[in-house]
């Protein structure tokens, strides 16, 4: 078989991208788009549901139907998609900011149902669209556009919050380890019940340079050595507090997913009168 | 036959009184006659005033609300205070529980122990039948076979049953 | 054959008419005093195939029907005042991108939290201004529990013809007093479904309205692949910055409503003919100025009754026709600043005598609170 390139996924009248060069972000696009052609997804077959930020802007460049919702509340929206057509394959994409901040309820919520989305979260660890403020993934004592003298706020684990809330799937990989990014957003597409992949990849023009990450180069850098593949991850030698963090598998299970458990609920409903 | 009926019942939340008033108003239907249905209560779902209104006019209801009503059940001091205090020189027919509140005078006053009535019947639950078969008796609002008519829509069983002995009991005791 | 007559619940109607409309999701979140329809909705829509979702908020619950109703599903949730402030956000996102869908307000009094379980109708001017943004929907307001059933199954209606939200303007009055009524047969009341797509799917463009002023709305799922965004967007769904394209698409979502005004504009008259003083209602005071001007008349004053059954559009022609007929307008509502009545003040002019009646203590307006602004 010839190498999927996913190109037939990319609007090519959206070329150029609107991301900053240097920016991780194409690279994430390009991963999620191979991974549809590899897994025979289909236009029709497909709705992609975006929220607000960079990342929430990948709706334009994808051909598939796409479905640009408001800040933070994509996974509702997703939510009612699945829910009336369970054969549809829904993909929720979510910067950390939409995501997990102003989103952060629907969320965990969307965890705990195990509704069948598959969410992919790129994380730049700061708002980039407005102007690199700190959102609720920025690392404690880090400078952005709102904490000009350090962070005082702890920063969120994402996968952390997605195993808590329920989710049948969860991984992080960073833009660093394309192919196992793209690994990993094939294993979460695959995966009935709710799946997350939280992808690192701060932001070269904003959070990066506030952080003495001053080119593109010097965050993938950081990538290489920060992100910690989960087999050799031990909290004591790799503190959070330094930049340290697990990449790869965390969860994968099989609970019943919403639609499947809703079912029963129907059987159940038809059989009383 | 009055046309006419405006009915409130009124007493604590949890006395089963909306369930009453809605009891009533099928029964009403059953006859072909229009209702409007409506209630008053607050934030608990336990405890505290709550009032159920039903309005029975063979002809069209307009506004929804019960304004001089002609019968009135009730089951606490605290309802009878708010919306019967004075009542024996009207033509009000105010029906209330003697197990649970102090006796009135007055020939409009109609007390009976309902609670108790339905306690010895078997099921305390029951007082509230009781009572309708006092009112419907008393008052014509609607038939006993109408009121039987929704009883048995409603229960199914020794629970059927249950309520029918006290819905007669409660004619009974207006005969 | 219409069913039997039976007692039955404002909210209880909204949720049968829902259904007799064809609702097949509703997500929502329990608040008072609207949860009847949510536990309608929960016991029904599994039966008869549809999907009930209790969300974590009203944000996802308005987020949810949009996403139901683009995957092809008619699509509702219930809510009162906090809930559908929460709502706001998504409603204009629904409205931007003409999702077809049901939002039932119950009003109950505030601000704020407010008297939870009492009826008001202060949210006149939140359903129509809102939201950010130009934008415009349309606003049906019950009387009786016949009317919540009945303009339940029009919200649809209009939503599915229009693409556009609906809202159901009820108040906790006409939502909790239960009522005989008598559901009609299916097929005794119109159901519209909204308008396919038929041309080749390569063609299919979202946004491209036909002669009718209304696109079609293509499934997801369907051969025709399509996108939906709350960006600005072209005739072909895509995000566009042009203002060109701004200009025509802002013109486009309150154009379309503005020509089916005639269609959409539903009132009531009662007594008109002879009279010399009107009052304007909508919703629940509706039934307390029927019985004034029937108390009014028995005393020698003639005066008749508008009631407005949509509440936007607003039905300016014909308060204007019956408003230039008399000597005086009474406009009771269950609010602080008439809300409506300064609608009727600005068609009618300043020179007309308006005479407000206001209540917005949780109580109700009665016959007699009208009758004293008639004499």
């Amino acid at each position: 078989m010839a190498h999927a390139t996913g190109l037939k996924f990319l609007r090519k009248n959206s070329i150029p991208l609107m991301w900053c060069s240097g920016c991780g972000y194409g690279a994430a696009l390009s991963a999620l788009l191979r991974s549809f052609e590899e897994l025979g997804y289909t236009n029709e077959d497909t709705v992609v549901v975006t929220g607000i930020g960079c990342w929430g802007k990948a709706d334009d460049y994808i051909t598939t139907n796409t479905l640009h919702t408001t800040h933070g509340r994509a996974l509702s929206f997703a939510t009612g998609v699945k829910a009336v057509n369970p054969k549809l394959h829904v993909v929720v994409l979510m910067g950390d900011g939409d995501g997990v901040t102003i989103g952060g309820n629907h969320f965990i919520h969307a965890a705990r149902r195990n509704i069948d989305l598959t969410a992919i979260v790129l994380n730049n660890y700061n708002y980039g669209m407005t102007g690199g403020q700190y959102s609720a993934t920025t690392p404690a004592y880090s400078y952005t556009s709102t904490t000009r003298y350090g962070n005082p706020e702890r920063e969120f684990d994402v996968c952390a919050l997605a195993e808590a809330a329920g989710a049948n799937y969860v991984a992080r990989e960073s833009v660093y380890r394309g192919f196992q990014m793209q690994e990993r957003i094939k294993e979460a597409l695959n995966k009935p019940g709710f799946s997350l992949v939280e992808i690192i990849s701060p932001c070269t023009t904003h959070y990066g340079p506030n952080n003495k990450m001053k080119v593109p180069i010097d965050m993938i850098r950081m990538l290489k050595v920060k992100g910690i593949p989960l087999e050799k991850y031990e909290p004591d030698q790799y503190p959070s507090a330094e930049g340290y963090f697990p990449v790869g598998k965390m969860v994968d299970k099989n609970a019943p997913d919403f639609n499947t458990r809703y079912e029963e609920v129907r059987t159940k409903a038809q059989q009383i009168s | 036959m009055k046309n006419r009926h405006e009915i409130v019942l009124a007493g604590s939340g949890g006395q089963g009184l909306i369930v009453c008033g809605m009891m009533l108003a099928e029964a009403a239907i059953l006859e072909g006659k229009n209702v409007v249905q409506s209630q008053s209560y607050g934030i608990a779902s336990r405890g505290g005033l709550s009032k159920a209104e039903l309005i029975v006019d063979q002809e069209e209801i307009m506004f929804q609300q019960v304004q001089k009503p002609n019968i009135m059940l009730i089951l606490t001091e605290e309802a009878m205070k708010a919306h019967a205090p004075n009542a024996a020189d009207t033509d009000v027919l105010v029906f209330y529980d003697t197990t649970l509140l102090e006796a009135r005078e007055g020939p409009n006053y109609i007390g009976f122990p309902f609670t108790l009535m339905g306690r010895e019947l078997g099921h305390p639950g029951t007082a509230n039948m009781v009572a309708l078969g006092v009112m419907c008796q008393m008052t014509g609002v609607v038939t006993q076979e109408s009121l039987e008519a929704v009883i048995r829509q409603r229960f199914h069983g020794p629970a059927a049953e249950m309520n029918l002995k006290a819905l007669y009991h409660g004619v009974k005791l207006a005969q | 054959m219409p069913e039997q007559t039976r007692l039955i619940q404002g909210n209880q109607a909204i949720a049968e008419g829902a259904f007799y409309a064809g609702a097949k999701f509703f997500a929502g979140y329990p608040i008072t005093p609207s949860s009847e329809v949510a536990e309608e909705s929960a016991r029904q829509l599994p039966k008869i195939g549809g999907v009930f979702m209790q969300m974590e908020d009203e944000i996802a619950s308005m987020g949810a029907i949009v996403g139901a109703s683009l995957a092809g599903a008619k699509s509702f949730t219930a809510t009162s005042g906090p809930g559908f402030s929460l709502m706001q956000e998504n409603l204009g996102m629904a409205i931007a991108a003409e999702v077809p869908c049901v939002i039932v307000n119950v009003m109950r009094s505030g601000p704020s939290t407010g008297l939870a379980t009492k009826p008001g109708q202060a949210d006149v001017m939140q359903i129509r201004w809102g939201r950010h943004g130009d934008q415009t929907l349309i606003a049906l307001s019950p009387a009786s529990v016949k009317e919540c059933f009945e303009l339940t199954v029009k919200a649809f209606n209009f939503a599915e013809k229009y693409r556009v939200p609906v809202v159901l303007a009820a108040d906790e009055i006409v939502a909790h007093m239960r009522e005989n009524y008598s559901i009609p047969a299916p097929g005794e009341l119109e159901v519209i479904d909204r308008k396919k797509p038929t041309m080749a799917p390569e063609l299919y463009k979202p946004y491209t309205p036909d002669e009718d002023g209304i696109a079609p709305l293509a499934v997801y799922g369907s051969e025709y692949v399509y996108h939906v965004t709350s960006s600005m967007h072209g005739p072909e769904g895509s995000s566009n910055n042009n203002p060109a394209n701004a200009a025509w698409k802002v013109g486009q979502l309150h154009e379309k409503i503005e020509r089916y005004r005639d269609e959409i504009v539903m009132t009531k008259e009662f007594a008109v003919e002879d009279m010399d003083i009107l009052v304007v209602t909508f919703g629940a005071t509706t039934r307390a100025a029927r019985e004034a001007i029937a108390a009014a008349r028995s005393q020698g004053i003639k005066a008749g009754v508008l009631q407005l059954v949509t509440v936007w559009p607003l039905p300016d022609l014909e308060v204007a026709r019956l408003g230039q007929l008399v000597k005086r307008v009474v406009v009771p509502e269950m609010n602080y600043s008439g809300q409506i009545a300064a609608e009727v003040q600005r068609i009618l002019g300043p020179s007309v005598d308006i005479r407000r009646v206001n209540k917005y203590n949780g109580t109700i307006i009665t016959p007699q609170d009208i009758l004293n602004a008639i004499k």
